[in-house]
């Protein structure tokens, strides 16, 4: 029973983990720039969401959007005044911009909110709920459920929708699509905005349960990466089943192995991945 | 004309340290060319052959534990631990870089991170290495070969020694095939595959010499500072430093990361005594902005700026 408890608050942390590394893998997929900032902007997010509550007295329905939204707008501006002029130039200037960004936001946090770690009370989404001989904290599975439907929609955007039609077009192939009358700038610009508020949304919701810290962003942007390169770059699909999956394995590890060694199984996954299958599982080779 | 100048400037920077006479500036002049050597080792593969890693601590640390760790298991000079860094650094080296030298820049660099925080969390529950303690060194030197001294010069004259050499193999490198190779990776790597330049095998090398001189410079550090812990030596903001150190002065340029750490270590180390703790907080945000700043304007580095002027108004 208890292996059953630990497998399904894996899969809701999965969740929230699959739904902020769409984000990273639908700017990847996009126009081939890592984000190396992305696990920092869930930190952001999440300060948002502290910030939100303990300040201003913010309900969740309330403090989640909000920081979608101000995610979506440094998206927005993150692209505008760096991405776009780095992306033709030399990858060093590449890496180096989200990464120097990806310091600059951790550190600024470091600097206003200090090293300790916060959280927000429990209390915050009622207490736990039992669902079949299971006893679950309500906020980690509201944070799965709308992690889960978030991402699906995601998918259902890039799929089903003129809009979403448009993001891919410049994604295959820039130029062509700019010959068919789509804007690639503007394109890549919502991909930047879409893939921010992704993590917005996403560290809103963990940050219910989960402890806040500024260099909290350090781990889970290497969890996005895992999980953009287990289930095959640029695919939101594969993100999902990846998160879900990595998720469980975190979980699993810590309670077979201790809770200090789970980022030490995923990273090391993610070497043995390198190794063996850099496609992903999905991606064909 | 020229060359006489420059040993000139050489000789005079060499023995400035001896003549100044104060230990705090002395320090820092040795610290520099620390700081130097290893941006110099991340320059090999950063800067010449273009790969980016933000992770070279893990190769810094192996060269740090293996220093102190031959201390405390066979009481040998900390000095002693080198080569087992260096050969730790090499295999580290090729776990990262043969499955990530097949793919695209990106990987590179996502996995130098991960591989160097999965070992900082290994190093910081191993008991054998001290924990989230850390190793010591000698707490009193018991000879020459502890290369324990309580003047910073020494250290000055052998951190002095090593960048001497490092600029040396650097430079040889650059002007070998292997050089010329690596600028062909850096500037397009398939147009350079198709020209049947063999790619992996070129990024291995430059990576190899790269992670081993960084481990001589983390063996360089443990035997000076004589102390080592995870956050120290194995920390991000260890791969940080050399990524900022290097990309400021002119990643791919012979002294641009001697010039980084010259401007960056005095402005470190006069912040840190003004602010204290606090201030290496406010130390990273000004990093942050300075590397994104480098990449957003100027990818060339400082070096760049000086060499741009004169061509342009001739």
């Amino acid at each position: 029973m208890i292996l059953a408890q630990v497998i399904v608050s894996g899969l809701l942390l999965g969740a929230v983990y699959a739904l902020f590394s769409s984000g990273l893998t639908l700017i990847w997929g996009m126009m081939n720039v890592v984000n190396f900032a992305h696990g920092d902007f869930v930190m952001l997010a999440m300060y948002v969401a502290f910030v939100a509550y303990t300040l201003l007295h913010l309900p969740p329905l309330v403090f989640v959007p909000l920081a979608a939204a101000l995610l979506f707008l440094l998206g927005l501006f993150v692209y505008a005044a760096i991405i776009r002029h780095v992306t033709r130039g030399p990858m060093l200037a590449q890496i180096l911009s989200t990464f120097g960004l990806a310091l600059l936001l951790r550190y600024t946090a470091f600097w206003i909110f200090s090293a300790n770690f916060v959280t927000l009370p429990d209390t915050l989404v009622g207490g736990t709920v039992a669902i079949g001989g299971l006893r679950l904290q309500a906020a980690r599975l509201l944070a799965g459920a709308v992690a889960l439907v978030l991402t699906v929609g995601l998918h259902l955007l890039l799929t089903r929708t003129a809009l979403g039609s448009r993001l891919l077009a410049v994604a295959e192939d820039r130029a062509a699509a700019q010959l068919v009358g789509i804007r690639p700038d503007r394109m890549q610009g919502l991909a930047w905005g879409i893939g921010a508020a992704s993590t917005g949304i996403a560290g809103a919701l963990i940050a219910m349960f989960y402890y806040i810290s500024p260099t909290v962003g350090e781990s889970l942007a290497l969890i996005a990466f895992v999980t953009v390169c287990l289930g095959g770059f640029g695919s939101v699909p594969g993100a999902l089943l990846a998160g879900l999956a990595i998720g469980v394995i975190e979980a699993l590890s810590a309670y077979l192995i201790g809770a200090v060694y789970q980022d030490v199984v995923v990273y090391a996954l993610f070497v043995v991945l390198l190794w063996f299958r850099p496609q992903g599982l999905l991606g064909q080779a | 004309m020229r060359i006489g100048l420059g040993v000139a400037a050489v000789v005079l920077l060499l023995a400035a340290p001896a003549a100044v006479g104060d230990p705090f500036i002395q320090r820092v002049a040795a610290l520099v060319l620390l700081t130097a050597i290893s941006a110099s080792a991340w320059n090999l593969i950063g800067g010449y052959a273009g790969q980016v890693s933000i992770g070279h601590a893990v190769f810094f640390g192996a060269g740090a534990y293996a220093s102190l760790l031959v201390f405390k298991l066979f009481a040998w000079p900390p000095i002693a631990g080198a080569p087992f860094g260096i050969a730790v650094s090499l295999v580290l080296a090729l776990l990262i870089g043969v499955p990530t030298f097949r793919l695209r820049g990106h990987y590179f660099s996502m996995a130098t991170i991960a591989v160097a925080e999965l070992i900082r969390i290994v190093v910081g529950n191993w008991p054998l290495l001290g924990a989230a303690v850390g190793l010591m060194g000698p707490a009193v030197p018991r000879g020459l070969a502890d290369l324990s001294f309580l003047s910073p010069l020494p250290y000055f004259y052998i951190f002095a020694a090593v960048e001497a050499a490092l600029l040396w193999v650097t430079w040889a490198m650059a002007r070998s095939r292997t050089g010329y190779y690596l600028r062909a990776v850096r500037a397009g790597e398939r147009a350079a595959l198709s020209l049947g330049v063999p790619v992996l095998r070129y990024k291995l090398v430059a990576l190899l010499l790269s992670a081993g001189f960084t481990a001589l410079a983390g063996s360089l550090y443990a035997v000076m500072v004589g102390y080592v812990d995870p956050e120290s030596v194995l920390g991000i903001l260890v791969s940080v430093q050399m990524v900022i150190v290097a990309a400021l002065g002119g990643a791919g340029t012979l002294f641009g990361p001697v010039l980084g750490a010259v401007i960056l270590v005095p402005v470190q180390q006069a912040t840190n005594a003004a602010f204290g703790g606090s201030g290496s907080g406010l130390t990273y945000i000004v990093y942050g902005a300075i590397i994104l700043a480098i990449a957003r304007f100027r990818p060339g580095g400082l070096l760049e700026l000086l060499h741009w002027r004169p061509r342009r108004a001739a």
